[in-house]
């Protein structure tokens, strides 16, 4: 019967208690929804950092991390290789590449490039740059001696087309500095306007050769099936490795993003708050108006011998019933619009941020539910919500019957 | 005087003296009144507006606190009570009937009966069956499931009756329980209240400002300025 009257209590003024679920409704949309959001933004921002050539671990030759210049290949790297295989967990991917400091150079234009050797079959499942990333001409094939891949932007950059010259110039394994041209056959596109920039493509093999590397490479690439498994792969790496080589997880190698991520449970946390803060207010003024209304009832209650206590639980089983309401409605509508937005291939952001893609977030972002961030809201409404309540919930239960009765 | 030793008085009232303060203005609502009150009695408090009525209603159900004197109810001191002995005394001893909006709006006649029984923890089927007699005392049969807003002032007051009666309570205290109703109708309360009082021996006291209303008391207690004026046993 408490719950009952509870209940009827709330339907007594249908608007008011209209006006408190909505209030609730869009809280929890905004926690949940904007949160997902905020979360996929996070996840793209390392997707992204991941896929420019970073993957979830590499390996070096010992001191390359610090310098990387071609001292540092890896100038034996088949006995580690044929290893590999059986060290990683299953469904693991990599790749060894060739990446040295050049200058790239046309008639007009000249700029600091990462040259990169890749295996044009491995690379792709470690990395953004494959065949689907092209947008003009081919992507690379096992025996192209002189094609090179460049991004969009260094394109255009360098006011230059398909099918033109590019002159690459580095330092060689013998010191010298070694100059070669390549002709553009593939142009790519990339999430981010840095890797469009930064990076061109050439076989492995042609880099070894233009480099006098043999078949050195400088750095291997490691994707692994499952982001949790990194530090455990990394720590058996290390152990069966020799000691001229280095390994390093992708938190180690991009410790800027992997710091974010770490205080960004915490960002969650005080997003979750911000929007409480704003929504409480909202709750604590309408239930303590319709306290106020009531005053003669409870006063009429405790004459009854009601307890202060027991009108604090009346009241608070009134709002707990609203934000059981609320909460449903809101998740349900977050859920909705979750799914809706994943559907529709998600927002795109570069409509709203102009220079987005400088940032290192995706043009396009996919909102991404957290189980963790779905409990943490709803507990942060139901509990705060509550513990707010109490202030009304307290006022009903000091009201005296005499007060009570002569107030209105 | 140890007023303990006397079980049939149900309320006693010894030299109670109560003052509001009104801003700057002391307002003695109670200069020093005192009172007896035995078992089966049904006794009005009558007197002018402004006389102190409601406020020794209010002290006799511990819902104010006298400044001075003292107060027995069934045998309990209020000035050795708590705050939450009061409210204990009133859900088991002291039932209340107040001149108006005395039902909770979103309860059913039989559930504002029943409210009073389950707060003291008394099984459903009990209540039930409880609130649905002593709703057929007051001649509310066929009416237990309607809400205050479907049911007259005088249907409503009725209700309130009931309930306040619906424990056994060692008193039922009525302020005014006909002020708000036509002379005919509240002519009917007092006779249901006096049926009460006559067939289960329910003490009553209420105050009124109705000579009307003071014809059916047995006892008629005259209150002016904060003393009672005189008392007359009929
Ligand atoms: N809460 C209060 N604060 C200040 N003064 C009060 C308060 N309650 C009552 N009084 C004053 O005490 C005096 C007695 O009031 P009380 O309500 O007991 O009279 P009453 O006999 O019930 O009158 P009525 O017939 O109008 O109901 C009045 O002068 C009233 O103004
Ligand atoms: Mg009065």
């Amino acid at each position: 019967m408490h719950t009952a009257l509870a209940w009827r209590n709330i339907w007594r003024n249908p608007r008011r208690t209209a006006v408190i679920l909505a209030a609730i409704i869009i809280g929890v949309w905004a926690m949940i929804f904007l949160g997902s959001l905020m979360r996929g933004m996070a996840g793209g921002m390392v997707k992204n950092a991941i896929d420019t050539l970073t993957g979830h671990i590499q390996i070096h030759q010992k001191g390359y991390r610090s310098d990387p210049a071609i001292e540092y290949t890896m100038t034996d790297p088949e006995p580690v290789l044929s290893d590999l295989d059986a060290i990683l967990p299953p469904g693991s991917d990599w790749a060894g590449r060739v990446r040295v400091h050049a200058m790239a150079n046309n008639a007009r234009h000249s700029a600091g490039v990462a040259f990169v050797g890749i295996d044009p079959e491995t690379e792709p499942l470690v990395s953004f740059i494959g065949p689907e990333t092209l947008i003009e001409g081919r992507y690379l094939q096992k025996d192209d001696s002189n094609a090179i891949l460049v991004g969009k932007a260094l394109l255009e950059k360098f006011e230059t087309h398909l099918g033109y010259k590019l002159v690459l110039m580095a330092q060689d394994a013998d010191r010298e500095v070694a100059s070669r041209a390549f002709r553009i056959t593939g142009v790519f596109d990339a999430e981010m306007a840095a890797a469009e920039k930064g990076f061109v493509f050439v076989n492995r093999s042609a880099a070894q050769k233009m480099l006098k590397m043999g078949r050195g490479l400088s750095e291997i690439a490691i994707v692994l099936p499952d982001r949790e498994k990194v530090p455990a792969t990394a720590e058996i790496l290390k152990q069966k490795l020799p000691d001229h080589y280095e390994v390093h997880t992708w938190q180690e190698l991009l410790s800027a993003i992997a710091g974010y991520l770490e205080i960004f449970d915490g960002f969650m946390l005080l997003w979750y708050l911000i929007i409480f803060i704003a929504m409480g207010f909202g709750i604590v003024n309408t239930i303590l108006m319709a306290v106020f209304e009531r005053m003669r009832e409870f006063g009429v209650l405790k004459a009854l011998g009601m307890r202060p206590w027991w009108i604090v639980r009346g009241v608070l089983t009134e709002s707990c019933l609203l934000l059981l309401l609320g909460m449903a409605a809101g998740n349900l509508l977050s859920l909705g619009s979750i799914f809706l937005l994943s559907h529709a291939g998600g927002i795109d952001l570069s409509a709203f941020a102009a220079g987005i893609e400088y940032s290192g977030v995706s043009r396009i972002v996919l909102p991404v539910l957290n189980r963790q961030d779905l409990v943490t809201a709803n507990l942060v409404v139901f509990f705060l919500g509550l513990l707010i309540s109490l202030y009304p919930a307290i006022k009903a239960a000091r009201f005296t019957p005499v007060q009570a009765m002569t107030h209105i | 005087m140890d007023m303990t030793d006397h079980p049939a008085k149900i309320v006693q009232v010894a030299d109670v003296v109560k003052t509001y303060q009104q801003g700057s203005v002391a307002v003695h609502a109670l200069r020093g009144v005192s009172l007896s009150v035995e078992k089966g009695e049904f006794t009005a408090l009558a007197g002018p507006s402004g006389s102190g009525k409601t406020t020794l209603l209010n002290i006799i159900g511990g819902l104010d606190k006298a400044d001075a004197g003292e107060i027995t109810v069934d045998g309990n001191r209020f000035n050795e009570m708590r705050d939450s002995d009061l409210a204990r005394l009133r859900l088991y001893k002291i039932g209340f009937v107040f001149q108006s909006y005395n039902l909770i709006p979103v309860l059913s006649a039989v559930e504002n009966v029943e409210y009073v029984m389950l707060l003291q923890g008394i099984s459903r089927k009990e209540r039930r069956d409880r609130s649905r007699a002593i709703l057929d005392d007051v001649e509310l049969s066929g009416k237990y499931d309607r809400r205050p807003h479907e049911l007259s002032g005088g249907q409503q007051q009725r209700v309130a009756v009931a309930r306040a009666i619906v424990s056994n309570p060692a008193i039922v205290l009525a302020d005014e329980p006909t002020a708000n109703l036509d002379s005919e109708t509240g002519r009917g309360l007092l006779e249901m209240m006096r049926e009460m009082n006559v067939s289960k021996s329910v003490t009553f006291i209420f105050s009124t400002h109705d000579r009307m209303v003071m014809e059916y008391a047995r006892r008629l207690v005259r209150i002016r300025d904060g003393q009672v004026a005189d008392d007359i046993l009929k």
